[in-house]
């Protein structure tokens, strides 16, 4: 299908739309539960009131606050509705036009939305997750033509590299960078794939997006694959998301359908087939060469880098990997431009980052916000701080590789490095607040049990040091552990960090060394007194 | 290598042409292995010892190398489950608002850990790590439906109901 016939199937779509007076659209993300319910109510309350070709009910992707949620939003007004029930359809329906249903409103004020900067979260809520032509009238697979009509390979690669894009997976590893060097590597075959398998329990970023804008994602893909000299990719999601999975196949057979992946894509000479692999519930498959490992079918056990794979992946091959949201960045990067790009956020973290705002906060939910803003903008103007009356103690980010950053460091502004020198790390996104009723040895422990059960049993260092971090830990939860114990704990620590082969391993300590560095007392406050000595240990 | 007349799966059975087709369209190559585990399992419920030796043989695969990818990820399981499911999630933010208390009180009210299934295969329990919904914490999912932002009290309450025997 060519960049004319595109056209005008968007304004046909679009002019559809139009011809509705009001839309109403419903969050039907898994964080709104009962959202079928609520859309068959309002198309009953709708067909009731013979509105029918005045009044459009649609299903969108997530609104971002959770907490409040099912949200409904009425356009034209921008008038949200909070924790609606199927119930509240006849009062909704009724009052288009009108006043709005003042108990149901949401403040349009709200510093949770007021605040945000949406880039890559930009259409989620506002269209149709299972409709590609709402995703092309809302000006999507623009990109894509931009890039296949007008840019040679070189040129994409060089503005992604222009705009400091970093990989939202967790490490940061500059995006640009890692394209050139795939599409430098010699060899017939190239591969692409999306690292979808968000394993870190506690984040929700790539699930969301993946179940509000797949097509932004699988346009991002192409354009990547089209810079690197990739026909064949490959989009890893975890089992565990059914809705993204269902969502995402469906993209891609409508992608197809209408010739946007396949053979000669638009008219042009590029071809590019996506397919699905489905995770199988390990954490460590999120390390790039064991999720190599995983998509060959095998167990997902990760291989010394280097060779990295962007030299030699999936099947020896040069492979792109990159995260869920790094590729839903590169439209927006290519529509407005790279200067537009590394105009947002701090001198070397670039952009906007989506964060999953749980555990403790009022406003739990999905919030993308631009690098640089503090962690107390986060927390307590978008997030709209702690309830019940209780107080802040840290915040943990990059869920088991992470660390936790006590309330002394609300200040800080957001990015790679900033928390890397508060012995934390971005991570894919996860942001977990933890009051003061919370152990930090509990959550410490929490996440070494976690660490020790996903560990894939390859090194020593990671299958039997996360085993004794956690025996150690058990200690300290049981008040058991003396000063031998936390020396062993720190010396364990720094080993099992330097002597991993990858980074579940390598990371693993992370949540330990840094309560050892801010909550040091809640550890010296489970010790036994020393033994006095000469007597006989137990 | 032909298949095998004794690993060849009952050709009646419908639910094989949907695992058939599956390693068809990846070309019955090795990469097919757990796409084929996952579509099995979704037909069966689980993956027993015959179902895996079919499996191998169609794809020519050891089944030693079979059995180290089954049993090397969690999502699959080599039981049958119970006629209802409940899962738990111990996600992070799950864990912060108090599912290891659910899972304690499930262990008293129904003397089930995680991944057992009752006497009576009336109820399984299964933990499962993160499906995230974290917003909506804490997270449980009887036979698949998601419930979350319940307290302790409001959340037992339910799960007693929905197993028909409310005291």
């Amino acid at each position: 299908m060519h960049r004319e016939e595109l056209a005008a199937r968007a304004a046909e779509h679009q002019r559809r739309l139009d011809g509705f007076a009001h839309h109403i659209l419903v969050c039907a993300g898994l964080g709104c539960p009962d959202n079928e319910a609520i859309i068959a109510a309002l198309r009953r309350a709708v067909a009731e009131r013979q509105m029918e070709n005045r009044v459009l009910v649609r299903k969108a992707g997530c609104m971002g606050l959770c907490a409040l949620g099912p949200i409904v939003l009425i356009q034209p007004g921008e008038i949200a509705y909070q924790t609606v029930r199927p119930d509240d359809a006849a009062a909704i329906v009724a009052s288009l036009g009108q006043e709005p249903v003042q108990r149901l409103l949401l403040p349009p004020d709200l510093p949770f939305f007021a605040r945000q900067h949406k880039n890559v979260l930009a259409l989620s809520g506002r269209i149709d997750p299972e409709s590609i032509d709402d995703y092309l009238a809302a000006g999507g697979y623009g990109a894509l033509l931009t890039v296949l009509t007008g840019m040679r390979p070189v040129d994409v690669v060089r503005s992604i590299q222009e705009s400091g894009l970093r990989g939202r997976g967790g490490a940061g590893y500059p995006t640009g960078l890692k394209w050139a060097t795939v599409a430098k590597a010699t060899g017939d075959r190239k591969y692409l794939i999306c690292n979808g398998d968000e394993g870190d329990p506690g984040a929700f970023m790539d699930r969301s997006i993946l179940e509000s804008t797949p097509h932004a994602v699988l346009e991002g893909m192409i354009i990547a694959a089209y810079a690197v000299g990739a026909s064949q990719g490959y989009i890893y999601v975890r089992a565990e998301y059914p809705l993204a999975v269902k969502r995402l196949r469906l993209a891609i057979r409508e992608a197809e359908r209408s010739n946007l992946l396949g053979r000669a894509i638009c008219g042009s000479g590029f071809d590019l087939t996506l397919q699905i692999r489905l995770g199988a519930g390990a954490f460590v498959c999120g390390e790039e060469t064991a999720l190599i490992e995983s998509v060959e079918g095998r167990r997902g056990i990760p291989r010394p880098r280097p060779p990295y794979p962007a030299e030699k992946g999936l099947w020896g091959c040069p492979t792109l990997i990159n995260n869920v949201e790094t590729y839903a960045n590169i439209p927006p990067i290519v529509r407005n431009g790279a200067a537009w790009f590394a105009a947002l956020g701090t001198d070397r973290s670039k952009g906007t980052k989506v964060f999953a705002l749980t555990g403790k906060i009022r406003h739990t939910g999905l919030v993308e916000v631009p690098m640089g803003i503090s962690l107390r903008e986060i927390i307590f103007d978008i997030g709209g701080g702690i309830p019940d009356g209780h107080a802040l103690k840290a915040v943990q980010t990059g869920g088991p590789s992470g660390g936790c950053i006590p309330a002394d460091f609300l200040d800080t502004p957001v990015s790679y490095e900033s928390l890397h020198e508060l012995g934390s790390i971005m991570g894919s996104g996860g942001m977990i607040v933890i009051d003061e009723t919370s152990s930090m040895i509990d959550v410490v422990r929490y996440f070494m049990e976690f660490c020790m059960e996903e560990s894939c049993g390859k090194c020593v260092p990671c299958r039997a040091g996360t085993a004794q971090i956690h025996r150690l830990l058990t200690r300290f939860q049981e008040r058991r552990a003396t000063a031998a114990d936390l020396a062993m704990l720190e010396s364990l620590c720094d080993l099992v960090k330097h002597a991993s082969l990858c980074g579940l391993g390598q990371s693993a300590p992370n949540p330990v060394l840094s309560t050892l560095r801010y909550f040091r007392q809640e550890y010296l406050d489970r010790m036994v007194p020393a033994e006095p000595d000469g007597e006989v240990q137990p | 290598m032909p298949v095998n007349e004794s690993t060849a799966p009952p050709a009646d059975d419908t639910r094989w042409q949907l695992i058939d087709r599956v390693m068809q369209r990846l070309d019955r190559r090795p990469d097919a292995l757990i796409e084929t585990l996952h579509a099995a399992q979704d037909a069966f419920g689980y993956l027993d010892s015959t179902t895996l030796a079919h499996i191998a043989s169609r794809l020519r695969l050891p089944p030693a190398k079979v059995f180290g990818v089954v049993t090397f990820y969690n999502h699959f399981r080599l039981k049958p489950k119970g006629e209802h499911t409940l899962a738990v999630c111990t996600g992070t933010a799950c864990h912060l608002k108090g599912n290891d208390k659910m899972l304690a009180w499930l262990r008293d009210r129904y003397h089930l850990a995680p991944g057992d299934t009752s006497p009576d295969n009336r109820l399984s329990l299964v933990e499962v790590r993160c499906v995230g919904a974290c917003a909506l914490a804490p997270v449980f999912l009887p036979d698949g439906a998601l419930v979350g932002k319940k307290s302790f009290g409001e959340a037992t309450a339910i799960i007693e109901e929905w197993l028909g025997d409310a005291p």
